[in-house]
């Protein structure tokens, strides 16, 4: 796991475009410690987005790939949706499956890896919208979940089909009038992290991504679990401003509005008891790692 | 027996699959020109050739190159690398050898920089930007050669090389298969034979690579 993976040939290095030179010289594979606080300092691996200006989507897209513990072992799983434009800008496997298909195309390509390579870590994470995930996709989506399938699944919950001018969703919230769904919507929202939960994930989070440090927590928790025990799941709220009336800088601030404790997107997290012995253990090892790094560092100064 | 030939475009906007028209690849030890199966020796003269007459000949290493992969793809890397010094070295002042890159084959819409870089969802780009007349490709999977030599076939007029590690193309003009560092290293050996013997092309295309 390590930027050997990556090498350009010495005879080509001249010619490479410098968003390539960039990649291999600064970027943050192999780093163990990676995060969100890399973004600014180290090559993203997000070359650009291409998506509108203050979307909440690309910060959450950003926080991910800064947090995922093994990018340059990672395939990701997407299916139609404003992140499909931004794949291509992504310097992370990927692969963009027919709508809704995208935890059965991960089952077996978690297996297929699992297979191929047996001696080394390959994390599968699908990322999909909250149509391709709860409606068109929901039969994959459980199945994946109830046959125990060892990926991390993350939502984009905005709340409704953004992408195609803002028709209803499931996830939408109760009364909620679309440009698309003129009428309002009639039931209330899926609770779809208690359905993960009886389906059988044993890590579930439903957050806003307005802290970063959040999202990078319970992004690495998704993958740690989901590579060790099983299933995964994550419930993202990126509000999509253009289909919600708010202009560009509004995003963050309908975040935090909407993470109130009696908000909907209040913090909720489900962990299985595997999962919080797992997570105890990587917390120890994580804590012991600081504190001998912390004593090196006292006995240089010394 | 086909009529069709694999010739420099602009063929069309969709041309078909030279597959498709009754081009067969050719067996190991042969090359074909223009979809007719020749004796390895002869795609090598005429390689050289096409690369001389240019006024801009380029190659276009793609990742299974450009990425030192293992040992077998940074010999290759090496021997390519000197293909192109070669090149260089062997053309006139007034022609323009260029080396550029096809890193990975990701759609970069909208953000193509086709000075130092070619994607093949629109290798015509690089093509028309540079003048390119002449262009080889090495190192590029084979469903992605296949697209891109389509593409370039069918929108401009330069003529495409295939440094085939597998079997060969038969959407280019000139297809050499089972390509090696030993293939590569020969192809440069036959430039720098011919160095002074050939002429430069002065056709001038309107909508081909020499527009």
């Amino acid at each position: 796991m390590s930027k050997e993976r990556i090498k350009i040939a010495p005879e080509f290095y001249d010619i490479m475009p410098p968003e390539y030179q960039d990649l291999v010289n600064r970027a943050t594979y192999g780093k163990e410690d990676r995060g969100w606080k890399d973004i600014g300092s180290a090559k993203e691996l997000i070359e650009e987005h291409s998506l509108c200006a203050g979307c909440p989507e690309s910060m959450a897209f950003r926080y991910i790939l800064a947090s995922l513990p093994n990018p340059e072992d990672t395939v990701m799983v997407g299916s139609t949706g404003c992140t499909s434009l931004v794949f291509p800008h992504v310097a992370v496997h990927n692969i963009h499956s027919l709508f809704g298909n995208q935890n059965a195309i991960a089952s077996g390509l978690k297996r297929a890896l699992t297979v191929r390579f047996p001696g080394r870590i390959k994390d599968v994470v699908v990322l999909a919208g909250d149509g391709a995930t709860v409606d068109i996709g929901l039969d994959m989506t459980l199945q994946a979940w109830f046959r125990q399938e060892k990926f991390t699944t993350i939502c984009f919950d905005n709340e409704l089909y953004a992408n195609t001018g803002g028709q209803e969703s499931g996830l939408m919230q109760k009364g909620f009038v679309a440009k698309m769904a003129p009428v309002g919507k009639t039931f209330d929202k899926v609770r779809l992290p208690e359905i993960a939960r009886e389906s059988g994930c044993h890590y579930v989070v439903q957050c806003t991504v307005s802290k970063p440090s959040l999202v990078e927590k319970v992004i690495r928790n998704a993958v740690h679990v989901a590579r060790e025990i099983g299933p995964t799941y994550l419930q993202l709220y990126t509000p999509c401003i253009l289909e919600i009336g708010k202009n560009s800088m509004e995003g963050l601030q309908e975040m935090r509005d909407s993470e109130k404790p009696t908000e909907r997107f209040a913090f909720k997290e489900f962990v299985s008891e595997p999962a919080k012995q797992l997570l105890a253990e990587l917390a120890a090892k994580d804590k012991e790692k600081k504190a001998a790094a912390k004593e090196q560092l006292a006995a240089q100064q010394a | 027996m086909t009529q069709y030939k694999v010739l420099p475009g602009p063929e069309h906007f969709l041309p078909p699959a030279a597959a498709s028209m009754g081009i067969r690849l050719p067996n190991p030890g042969e090359g074909h020109i223009n979809g007719v199966i020749v004796p390895e020796e002869q795609a090598y003269e005429e390689a050289a050739r096409q690369f001389l007459m240019a006024k801009v000949p380029t190659i276009f290493p793609g990742p299974l190159v450009l990425w030192a992969w293992n040992e077998k793809a940074a010999k290759k890397a090496t021997a390519i690398r000197h293909l192109y010094e070669t090149l260089k070295e062997c053309v006139t002042p007034q022609q323009r050898a260029m080396l550029i890159p096809m890193p990975d084959y990701r759609p970069k819409y909208p953000k193509i920089n086709p000075e130092v870089e070619i994607n093949p969802n629109h290798p015509n780009l690089t093509i028309w930007h540079n003048k390119i007349d002449c262009c080889m490709f090495v190192g590029v999977h084979c469903h992605q050669a296949n697209l891109s030599l389509k593409i370039i076939r069918g929108g401009t007029s330069c003529y495409t090389i295939a440094m085939c590690a597998q079997a060969g193309h038969e959407d280019a003009m000139l297809s050499f298969r089972d390509a090696s560092v030993e293939k590569i290293m020969k192809l440069a050996e036959w430039v720098r034979k011919l160095k002074g013997t050939v002429k430069v092309s002065q056709v001038v295309s309107k909508s081909g690579a020499s527009n």
